[in-house]
């Protein structure tokens, strides 16, 4: 197993070295003189040149690369060309609100989507198994924007029930730990903050976890009805309940494992559409920041949030690589 | 297996958890540094800020549910907190209640009262004035403010392009970085001496404009680039922190000369969609917000809780043509039947009642306004025509620089921009939109990298000299930092505005301003839309809320119940 | 759901590769019996149909504004309203089905090219070629696909032909992948043995032997990666990096309609309305198509 996780480690290693290379060649490749469009308005050739100097952008580019690189290995990510405020310190403030939003999100997915899937196997045919695919089948071609305004439409415009945007009320007060707003009102005992927080959670998750929700519901059944179909569940099924239960249980770990696939999967989905969900809902986290930036043609924020999303999405498809291997130890890696 | 399974999930999430750690590495240390002043903590992270906030932390009691937070709701965040830097009016909202200018101007209009001057005096041809300052100042970093403070502050602005409006407004460039302030000097501790190379009629005016605050030196030369981020004025509340793209905090200034803040704290949002934005204050989490979406202010006005109140007009909204640009609209004639093929009735529609067509650059409410012109008029035939005569009877495309988030004098941009590409491609002009964030529109616009554009302009100092020949002189259209983004130079009219400057006598000056409105028609380097009556939606427990007419106020007359 | 979806992990039909057109015929037929195929199909053709005769399908001039007549609602003229510019939805909506079309033909398009070239490429000459493509492959799909797409678009310029080269690119591992797994597969089998064996030129074994026997999986993805390319698109324009003012994009009217949630709900329910049924269709299509044509896909 260890031996295992050394090995994928390594292997992650030109990986990263290609999602740097992209991102940062991406940034490089826009036409036009990066100074120039980073200062724009009242630049003199002065400050441009101070720019060009002070970024750089007069050596080759593999030695700007190489200087990037070994930057971002000591943990600086770069400065924002807006507000000159270094990028890891932005990051550390919105990842946490991302994170927050996608596990959140995640949750309410596996949550649903798991006990959808299973409750559609075991039932095949019957009405909660064609109302649940049905809307697994809407939901998987769900635009989230647009599920996201009628959200708001319905909850915050019509009912008044759910806020519209943001993570906390602005009245109510919370000690910050880790940034994540829910569990830093569970870490202080702030109940009136974690409710409100929860609510400003409700809609945005909602918006987001659709779709892989929708995803592992589908998942979850048919990968069900598989191992149900074999012949031991049959047999164990035939045999009397007490033993069925045992082996369902067996039948559900089975079945568990694509779907875990699909979960890794999913999060990196999560960390894309976040930018549409942040973006209508308001929301400070990296999603809602990569938008901006490039509204803003903030480039340096732009590469380094990439690169840094980019390696956190590699990480989880690890993790979930590892845990499948832990889970089901049938399986043997080459 | 559920047993198995639970903890496999769990430990998913425990490692995202250690991801987000190994991110964020030095943030955890930070927060722990802000949680000192939990009190003052705001729901979101501070850890950018956490120096400045615990340090002007000194109220450091627990009665934090007494506190009376102001916030105040707005489109986009501020770019700097240097108002001699901006020009938009997201930095000076935030910088008018930091610091102060020598003069200000009376709450809801654009007469002059004392500030950091109490006293002034003009010799008679106009070129020394001579302010006595008010003592026992302090700035909010606890230095005193002495007459040494302006002279550093105005010969900091003489130092480089950068400080904009000190351009603009007393013609500074290159080649004379000074402009017509011959000499500043410090007579004694509280009394300073301004000497004019030429009699300049808005002087006083001028003075009161918030670019012209006057900052803490000290701080200046302590934060040196980044004193944007870290404001020190004597103003009537103190910068606190700024979490950018969402929010900068202020507090009251306990001590201030003034008339001292009732409300404790004041917040600036940034919530950019309109319509998010009127739902925050619907549900009451915020107090007043500009940017409304026209449609929303009927829906306010039955609202038992809000009201609209317009802030007084004092702007133009338009359409440049860049006239440096070769091609069509270096075309006089084009640029005339431009303004022909728009039926300004229609596009007025689009303001939903908060805008009156313009005909001028400047608006009605200022003397010197000339009434006697009569605007071109909805003739697409005529425009066809001169475009035809101008050689581009087949037609032509342009490109319309356009910023995507409302202004006061524009509320929808985007709209706008669509409804002008069709009014225009029925007369064969085929018009391609671009579209970019505010700052940036501004960058490239200056730039002049534009065909057409909108941009507009709300009064800084109440005399037509702000709108004439800050936005159409020549001597402001200077690539890379012009006010004037059609470009547009005309020696006539530079005349007319350089002679309504040095002119003290009003009555001369207003047939300047008459003349030079007369070549500006004919010329036409723009489309002149709208003059606004912006509204801003405010809560009904905000109450001593006046909007200036220069678009920015000091907060420290509001109440809050 | 009918009972047809069961195939979902339930091979029911043995999968022999054979080559007849005989095992088109099955498919197809395997394919017109399970209803919600056939809803997709119908959905697909319903907006084809809307695209071609556009014009005589539609009521107004889709770009035609009345400005006096600016967020009316639903009615005998207007059937779903008009928009911020007094545009009529119904119609806008109408054309837009040609640009989705557009953007599911091009994105798509650019994904199955560069994908199957890949894909074929790496699975037949194997060796280091294959070990390069594939960790190009592993780098790309290291990028959450809409962020990727979103700085492509950032790097291009917002426009909606931007939009289809991004959606398109983000598109190709899903295709490199496929196509070299079946690639791998069917080079062993004893015909292209043979062939290579003969003396036939890798050219030509690819592209007369491997290529058309990884069709089945190669048409799956693709009319499932249309109903992606749609989502994606519109939710790029939906940020204003899509199609520019005043195409009919749908992404781009409910992100225009936005200003007047509370007002005007209608101009961002409809557009919104399309884009879901029209992903559904190519969604419940493709998914019947899987099965129909190698169950042994579905996983």
């Amino acid at each position: 197993m260890l031996n295992y996780i050394i090995r994928r480690l390594v292997m992650l290693i030109p990986v990263l070295i290609g999602v740097s290379i992209i991102a940062f060649s991406l940034m490089h490749l826009i036409p036009g003189d990066p100074a120039r469009s980073m200062l724009g308005e009242k630049a003199t050739e002065d400050q441009l040149e101070l720019l060009r100097e002070e970024l750089g952008l007069n050596d080759p580019l593999a030695v700007q690369y190489g200087r990037y690189v070994g930057k971002v290995i000591k943990g600086d990510l770069g400065e924002s060309v807006k507000s000159g405020v270094p990028i890891a310190e932005e990051l550390a403030s919105r990842l946490p609100a991302t994170f927050e939003l996608s596990i959140f999100a995640m949750g309410v997915a596996i949550v649903i989507g798991v006990l959808a899937g299973v409750i559609a196997a075991v039932k095949q045919y019957s009405w909660f198994d064609n109302i649940s695919m049905t809307g697994a089948l809407f939901g998987v071609s769900m635009p989230i924007f647009w599920l996201g305004l009628m959200l708001i439409w319905v909850f915050a415009v019509i009912l008044g029930w759910l806020p519209p945007s943001g993570r906390l009320s602005l009245d109510v007060e919370l000690e910050t730990i880790t940034n994540m707003y829910l569990l830093d009102s569970l870490l202080t005992g702030n109940w009136e903050a974690f409710a409100d927080a929860f609510k400003h959670l409700l809609m945005p998750g909602l918006a987001l976890g659709t779709i892989p929700m929708a995803i592992i519901a589908r998942m979850t059944r048919s990968s069900m009805l598989e191992v149900m179909r074999q012949d031991y569940i049959r047999t164990a099924k035939a045999k009397g309940l007490a033993k069925f239960l045992v082996i369902f249980q067996h039948a559900l770990k089975n079945a568990f494992l694509p779907v875990l696939t699909v979960i890794g999967l999913q999060f990196g989905y999560l960390l894309g559409g976040a930018v549409l969900t942040e973006t209508i809902f308001s929301w400070p986290g990296v999603g809602r920041y990569v938008y901006l930036s490039i509204l803003g043609r903030d480039y340096p924020v732009v590469q380094s949030t990439i690169l840094v999303v980019a390696t956190i999405f590699v990480i989880v498809n690890l993790i979930t690589d590892i845990l499948y291997k832990y889970i089901d130890p049938r399986i043997s890696y080459d | 297996m559920s047993k198995k399974l639970l903890w496999s999930l769990f430990s998913v999430m425990l490692l995202v958890l250690l991801v987000v750690a190994g991110c964020g590495g030095d943030e955890g240390a930070s927060s722990d540094d802000s949680g000192d002043d939990t009190n003052t903590s705001q729901n979101d992270n501070t850890d950018n800020s956490s120096n400045d906030s615990s340090s002007s932390d000194s109220s450091s009691s627990d009665n934090s549910d007494d506190k009376k937070t102001l916030v105040f709701g707005r489109g986009a965040d501020s770019v700097s907190l240097d108002p001699s830097k901006v020009t938009d009016g997201e930095s000076i909202y935030v910088t008018n209640q930091v610091y102060d200018t020598l003069v200000r101007y009376e709450q809801g209009n654009t007469e002059v009262k004392e500030a950091l001057a109490v006293d002034w005096d003009v010799n008679e041809d106009g070129t020394v004035w001579t302010f006595k300052l008010r003592e026992g100042v302090k700035f909010h970093d606890g230095t005193d403010f002495t007459a040494e403070d302006v002279v550093y502050n105005f010969e900091r602005w003489t130092t480089s392009g950068e400080y904009v409006y000190y351009g603009y407004m007393f013609g500074a460039s290159e080649d004379d970085p000074a402009g017509i302030i011959e000499k500043v000097e410090a007579l004694s501790d509280y009394e300073v001496q301004f000497t004019l190379e030429e009699p300049n009629a808005p002087f006083l005016q001028t003075l009161a404009m918030p670019p012209f605050a006057i900052a803490s030196p000290d701080a200046i030369e302590e934060y040196g680039d980044d004193y944007g981020n870290h404001p020190v004025g004597t103003g009537p509340f103190k910068f606190v922190e700024w979490l950018k793209d969402d929010r900068i905090v202020l507090e009251k200034n306990p001590d201030y000369f003034g008339q001292v803040a009732s409300v404790d704290e004041v917040v600036f949002r940034v919530i950019p969609d309109n319509s998010a934005r009127f739902m925050e204050l619907q549900s009451g989490t915020i107090h007043i917000m500009n940017g409304m979406n026209p449609q929303d202010i009927a829906t306010a006005e039955n609202d038992a809780n809000l009201q609209i109140i317009r802030r007084p007009s004092m702007n133009v909204g338009y359409m440049a043509m860049n006239t440096s640009k070769e091609g069509p609209m270096s075309s006089k004639l084009v640029r005339q039947a431009i303004n022909l093929a728009i039926d300004k009735d229609k596009l007025i529609t689009l303001y939903e009642g908060i805008g009156k067509p313009a005909k001028n650059p400047m608006p009605p409410s200022l003397w010197g306004y000339n009434d006697d012109i009569e605007d071109y008029g909805y003739d697409p035939e005529e425009a066809k025509r001169l475009l035809a005569e101008a050689g581009y009877g087949d037609g032509f495309t342009v490109e319309l620089y356009t910023m995507s988030n409302p202004r006061p004098y524009m509320p929808q941009p985007k709209l706008m921009a669509q409804a002008i590409q069709q009014m225009l491609g029925e007369v064969g002009i085929e018009v391609k939109i671009v579209m970019n964030d505010w700052d940036t529109h501004l960058a490239k616009t200056e730039n002049a990298e534009h065909d057409m554009a909108f941009l507009g302009w709300t009064g800084d100092n109440g005399d037509p000299d702000n709108f004439l020949y800050v936005l159409l002189d020549k001597d402001n259209a200077k690539v890379g930092s012009a006010g004037n983004i059609a470009f547009y130079k005309n020696d006539e009219v530079h005349d007319l505005l350089i002679k309504a400057q040095t002119e003290m006598d009003q009555e001369k000056r207003t047939e300047y301003y008459l003349q030079a409105q007369e070549i500006i028609h004919e010329d036409a380097p723009w489309l002149p839309i709208a003059h606004t009556t912006p509204p801003l939606g405010v809560s009904k427990k905000v109450s001593n809320y006046v909007p200036h007419p220069t678009g920015s106020e000091p907060f420290n007359y509001i109440e809050l119940d | 759901m009918s009972a047809e979806v069961n195939t979902s992990g339930n091979p029911k039909v043995d999968t022999k590769k054979a080559k007849s057109s005989s095992l088109w015929l099955d498919s197809m037929s395997r394919l017109l019996k399970s209803k919600t195929s056939v809803i997709g199909l119908l959905i697909i053709l319903t907006l084809i149909f809307t695209a071609i005769f556009a014009p005589y399908v539609a009521t107004h001039d889709p770009t035609e504004q009345d400005i006096f007549n600016r967020y009316a609602a639903p009615s005998s003229d207007h059937w779903l309203g008009t928009d911020e510019l007094g545009r009529d939805i119904y119609s806008r909506i109408v054309y837009g089905s040609r640009i989705s079309i557009q953007i599911g033909v091009i994105a798509v398009g650019i994904s199955m090219v560069i994908g199957v070239l890949l894909g074929i490429v790496a699975g037949y000459f194997g060796r280091w070629i294959d070990n390069i493509i594939m960790r190009f492959i592993d780098i790309l799909m290291a990028f959450p696909s809409i962020l990727l797409a979103i700085a492509l678009v950032a790097v291009l310029g917002p426009s909606l032909t931007n939009a289809m080269i991004a959606v398109g690119i983000v598109g190709v591992p899903h295709f490199a992948r496929i196509v070299r797994s079946t690639v791998l597969s069917i080079k062993e089998t004893e015909y292209i043995e043979a062939a290579r064996a003969s003396g036939v030129r890798n050219g030509e074994i690819l592209f007369r032997h491997i290529l058309p026997n990884s069709m089945a999986p190669i048409i799956v993805q693709a009319t499932l990666s249309i109903g992606t390319a749609i989502l994606d698109a519109a939710g790029l324009s939906f940020l204003g990096l899509g199609a520019q003012p005043p195409k009919p994009e749908w992404g781009a009217m409910l992100s225009d309609g936005q200003a007047a949630l509370q007002t005007a709900p209608w101009v961002i329910m409809f557009p919104g309305l399309a884009i879901l049924i029209v992903v559904l269709g190519f969604n419940l299509f493709g998914d019947g198509l899987r099965d129909a044509l190698d169950p042994r896909l579905k996983q």
